[in-house]
């Protein structure tokens, strides 16, 4: 990838993670450690992948996302509000009573393709997406990122066996491998593992990636793009609460929200990754 | 006396798509390995590349249908009531109703007259659970005729629609021709001023067979055949409270969340008035032939005529 090109993805995806902390600092609540670690992903997807448009957020041809792991409504609002879908300020109100940013990702939110959250389903409304994009030889793409945790539900394997059924060549998931949810981690609480031998097994493409690299991103991507009559599965290897220091590769960041003082130090990492990127 | 003409009313329903697939070019339909029982194989047959198998994944299927629905089709979800309503309870309520998709969920086989197959299939609960979901529209169509309506005014409407068939042939009352059908308005089929008899499925012509025999007793009753559960036409459910003071309901459902409750909890905020509600009661079904187990249940005109009078001699005299 070109130098000044990833340099500038580095410095996006740094404010999307500020973003994270901001709303779920504001919010009291919320899912910081599952959001950071899948900030380098949304910035690849919204400002190199997706056709999208902020100024028209239903535009017909525009490439769909959803977030089946809906917790990670923070890094997806922030991704949002960077790529000018809403004023960044609406961050501040997560979660708030009448706000706009709800707990989890909601339809009636500019950009929000799906309202998602209860785990599992997100996949399955992709494949409805995609088979409409194949019934209609419409040339947009879905994408729908899932949690290693979230691969726990049965529903995911029926959703992984209809896309194989039906060729969605157009549906790529990504699923976050980070290695942790709430009860510890996924090895101790119920193994969804070997996770790519499973998608390969349902007749999935299998690509893994490193999903704080974007060298390793684009090559992931542009290796999905070459593939067809299958659906694209890329397991991309995460750390859980990447870029925040005390966050990384702690369980309790699942869902926990930084306090003043934690929200302070977080901040000055960031800004100081920023100033670095920036220098 | 003219012939009475029986039909089930998933017949009515696979009919119905098939009709409508020419003039709705945005129509899908999708079933879970049931389309031979949920007559939607007369679509399938018809229109092979605008019908999606699921297989037996209703969870699945329902999300699919919500993902087809936010890229601008109209697809038919179908399976039995038990799955449609029940097992896949949660992905109807996260992933189309709270979004509020255009997603229209053919349920077959529901309630008591499955029959032979007995209680794990005989769904009793699902206008209770769908009733639950904010926005959810419920329609439970009295006979072939009724059926092919609602399904046209679902495709026509834009919103989630759960629609009620059931497997039994039953007999067909409404005239094709002058039938009309509007979402949320119930049908006065017989006015009477002594007590209201409200009316659902295939309820709907054993209250009127009821009325008849009333009738011969000295007791006018009033028969509405309520046909979308949610929105409830709470107006004529009012007036009927109202100018008759005593009401009877009778549906092919639980007692608990049906049509029953839907009237009580309308008359008790605008005319609370006695409503004795005829259904299944809290229990399960079981395995026999579907005319015997209504009767056994008490789903049946008999059954309406003697909970009518005993109401009428305790509330009226």
């Amino acid at each position: 990838m070109d130098a000044t090109i990833k340099k500038q993805l580095e410095i996006t995806a740094t404010e999307i993670r500020m973003g994270v902390i901001e709303g779920t600092f504001n919010a009291k609540s919320g899912h910081p450690g599952g959001s950071l670690s899948i900030c380098d992903l949304l910035t690849y997807l919204y400002w190199v992948k997706m056709n999208v448009n902020p100024s028209d957020p239903d535009m017909k041809e525009r490439d769909r996302f959803v977030l089946s792991k809906g917790h990670c409504a923070p890094a997806l609002y922030s991704t949002l509000a960077n790529k000018g879908f809403f004023d960044k300020e609406e961050l501040k109100s997560l979660r708030h009573i009448g706000a706009l940013l709800q707990g989890h990702p909601c339809i009636h939110i500019p950009g929000v393709d799906m309202s998602s959250g209860s785990l599992g389903q997100g996949i399955s409304v992709a494949c409805g997406m995609a088979l409409a994009g194949k019934t209609d030889n419409a040339d947009y793409k879905v994408y729908t990122v899932l949690g290693d945790g979230e691969i726990e539900e049965g529903q995911v394997w029926e959703a992984a066996m209809f896309a194989a059924h039906y060729k969605l060549d157009n549906l790529v998931a990504i699923v976050d491998n980070n290695g942790l949810q709430i009860d510890g981690p996924i090895s101790e609480v119920c193994s969804p593992e070997p996770i790519t031998d499973k998608f390969a097994a349902f007749g999935w493409h299998v690509i893994t990636m490193d999903a704080h690299d974007f060298d390793s991103i684009e090559k992931a991507f542009d290796e999905a793009e070459k593939i067809s009559g299958k659906p694209v599965v890329i397991v991309q290897k995460s750390t859980k609460g990447k870029g925040v220091s005390f966050m990384e590769n702690k369980c309790s960041w699942h869902g926990t929200a930084p306090n003043k003082e934690q929200y302070d130090q977080a901040m000055e990492e960031l800004n100081a990754r920023l100033a670095e990127l920036k220098a | 006396m003219a012939e009475v003409i029986k039909k089930a009313t998933r017949e009515s329903y696979g009919e119905a798509l098939k009709e409508l697939a020419a003039e709705c070019e945005d129509l899908v339909v999708l079933d879970a390995d049931l389309a031979e029982a949920t007559k939607t194989v007369m679509f399938k047959k018809a229109y092979p590349e605008r019908f999606f198998d699921c297989g037996i994944a209703e969870a699945n299927m329902m999300g699919v249908a919500a993902g087809l629905a936010a890229s601008g089709k109209i697809p038919f979800a179908s399976s039995f009531a038990m799955f449609a309503a029940g097992r896949a309870f949660e992905i109807v309520r996260n992933s189309i109703g709270y979004p509020h998709l255009n997603v229209k969920i053919g349920a077959t086989h529901a309630g008591i007259s499955v029959g032979e197959d007995g209680a794990t299939h005989q769904c009793n609960e699902d206008i209770a659970l769908m009733r639950t979901i904010p926005g959810m529209t419920i329609i439970n169509p009295a006979d072939g005729v009724e059926a092919k309506a609602a399904v046209k005014a679902a495709a026509a409407y834009n919103g989630p629609v759960y629609l009620r068939f059931g497997r039994l042939a039953t007999p067909i009352f409404n005239d094709e021709a002058s039938y009309k059908f509007e979402i949320g308005k119930g049908i006065t089929l017989k006015e009477g001023n002594d007590v209201t008899i409200i009316a659902t499925g295939l309820m709907v012509n054993e209250a009127m067979q009821a009325a008849k025999q009333l009738e011969a007793d000295g007791i006018n009753a009033r028969v509405i055949n309520i046909h979308t559960i949610k929105p409830l036409d709470t107006e004529i459910v009012c007036k009927a409270a109202k100018e008759t003071g005593l009401i009877i309901t009778a549906e092919e459902h639980s007692v608990i969340g049906g049509l029953g409750s839907a009237v009580s909890e309308a008359v008790t905020q605008c005319c609370p008035v006695p409503v004795i509600k005829i259904g299944v009661n809290d229990e399960y079904g079981y395995s026999g032939p579907a005319v015997d187990l209504l009767k056994k249940f008490g789903l049946c005109a008999d059954n309406i005529v003697s909970k009518t009078k005993e109401a009428v001699e305790k509330f009226k005299k």
